[in-house]
């Protein structure tokens, strides 16, 4: 079990550093969908079945087709991509050490090892996660549906072909 | 254990094989239709076909464009195959056999949530057409590999939709519970007319088969996504459609006949393990009445057009399928209440 959860987050943290690091965006693209099958992994490790599936169908399925459809239409590779001046790379490594040193000094003593909560082996069940989300967060769950559809309807409306260019 | 992986190899050796028999079903059902004879040199009937077929595929030239991306070209028909194959693992084939004292049941896994499962592979199994379209870096196989894209994400949630009804009903998302339920009253698509005939058009979508072969539709794309594709790799993507095109089968006749069920075998008092295998070789029957289905449609049927492919799912399937789950909810409410 300990050997198995290493290697999905040595894969997982592998693949992301790919993701920022590739040059190719599609390559990174594929770091990252490699990326979300292993997270799936450290779900079933846990025994949460339903949020691996829906993690693996939602994110690698849906979200990342989207992703790789549009780089390819776009056709987006390193002749395409924009050059960074010297200055800029220099500003940009300086910024991200000083985050860097400021999240280090931030965690340094806060760090715990602790779980919040005791492991329950049934919560990511398909029961236990519906239960929850129709009564505990009823009303979020059912607000974020309204939030997802004015998003649908908002892009429906970008994408709608006009009619009449000269009435609008 | 060891029957499980005894059985682990079984379902991939039949699966192959019924895979290989329906390349050879599917030219001689052409032939029938068209009326002619279909291959028949090959062995009595042609029936060596298949093989003569594969040994063909070894044997090629393995040929890679020259301006294709290497290694991506190479994964797209392995993930075309893998997640073909995959999806077998959690189909209840048959009953519970007794194996001289241990139970042990046809089914190599039967997680909580074994139709999402199901759809995981579906959704994994896009990246196949995509990765390969696109590394080979040909306006083809780029259109072809597109279409394939946009066609299964839109189908894929009208498939969704009808099996949130069927889940409705069933309570449950294991396929040996929906099973276990149509055994102990009627098949699911006594209630769920509507969503078996939605599901079955998204399944033929999903599988790439006529009348929405768009992806690889020789009239415009030349070959579609797999144009570049030559020997082995070529053969491995044509191979994963007609697996494809048996899971979608089993899994048509687990959701909505009954699966492995036959009815009133049960009454007859014959020994459990002829009732198992009886109703092991009932579900290889209904698969095979529904690959006849996919080769009888694509035969009779010519393909749609990419605008109407689409107007089809975004504006036909989808507004239906959520009428059906509305309509599946009402019903169960009136029926059961809270």
């Amino acid at each position: 079990m300990l050997t198995l959860f290493y290697l999905f987050a040595a894969i997982s943290v592998l693949c992301a550093l790919v993701v920022v690091a590739a040059r190719d965006p599609v390559n990174s693209v594929i770091a990252l969908i490699v990326c979300f099958l292993s997270i799936a992994g450290h779900y079933i490790l846990l025994n949460a079945q339903f949020l691996a599936v829906v993690h693996i169908i939602v994110y690698t399925g849906a979200i990342m087709v989207l992703f790789l459809f549009v780089i390819m239409l776009l056709n987006l590779n390193k002749a395409t991509e924009p050059q960074r001046s010297l200055a800029t790379r220099v500003a940009a490594v300086v910024a991200g050490g000083l985050v860097l040193l400021t999240l280090l000094a931030a965690v340094r003593h806060g760090i715990s090892v602790e779980p919040a909560r005791d492991f329950d082996i049934g919560t990511g069940l398909v029961r236990s996660v519906g239960r929850s989300l129709f009564n505990e967060f009823l009303l979020p769950f059912e607000v974020s549906s309204v939030l997802f559809l004015s998003a649908m309807v908002g892009a429906v409306m970008l994408g709608r072909r006009e009619k009449n260019p000269q009435a609008a | 254990m060891i029957p499980t992986v005894i059985f682990l190899v079984a379902l991939l050796l039949v699966t192959l094989g019924v895979a290989a028999y329906a390349t050879y079903a599917e030219r001689k059902v052409a032939a029938f239709m068209q009326d002619r004879i279909g291959p028949d040199r090959a062995g009595p009937f042609g029936l060596l076909q298949p093989i003569a077929d594969g040994v063909k595929m070894i044997m090629k030239e393995d040929f890679m464009p020259a301006s294709a991306n290497r290694w991506l070209f190479f994964l797209g028909p392995a993930i075309a195959m893998t997640t073909a194959l995959l999806t077998g693992v959690v189909i209840p084939w048959g009953g519970t056999l007794d194996l001289g004292g241990t139970a042990f049941r046809l089914q190599v896994a039967d997680p909580d949530i074994g139709i999402l499962y199901v759809f995981a592979m579906v959704s994994i199994g896009v990246y196949g057409i995509m990765l390969g379209g696109w590394a080979s870096n040909n306006k083809y196989a780029l259109y072809g590999a597109i279409r394939a894209a946009s066609q299964m994400v839109s189908y894929e949630l009208a498939m969704g939709m009808s099996i949130v009804a069927l889940v409705i009903l069933t309570g449950s998302l294991s396929l040996n519970d929906i099973v276990e339920q149509q055994r102990a009253g009627l098949w699911n698509i006594v209630y769920q007319p509507l969503g078996f005939l939605l599901f079955v058009i998204c399944a033929f979508a999903e599988c790439n088969r006529a009348p929405f072969d768009l992806p690889e539709c020789e009239t415009e794309l030349v070959g579609g996504y797999h144009t570049e594709y030559s020997s082995m790799k070529l053969g491995f993507y044509l191979f994963a459609e007609y697996v494809n095109m048996f899971i979608s089968s089993a899994v048509i006749s687990t959701l909505y006949f009954g699966g492995y069920d036959v009815p009133f075998l049960d009454g007859l008092g014959l020994p459990q393990n002829v009732t198992v295998v009886l109703g092991t070789v009932a579900l290889f029957l209904k698969i095979t009445f529904f690959i006849f289905l996919f080769m009888w449609v694509r035969w009779t049927l010519p393909r749609f057009r990419y605008d109407q492919l689409m107007d089809l799912g975004w504006k036909s399937l989808i507004p239906l399928a959520i009428l059906n789950v509305l309509l599946t909810g009402v019903g169960y409410y009136l029926k059961n209440g809270i």
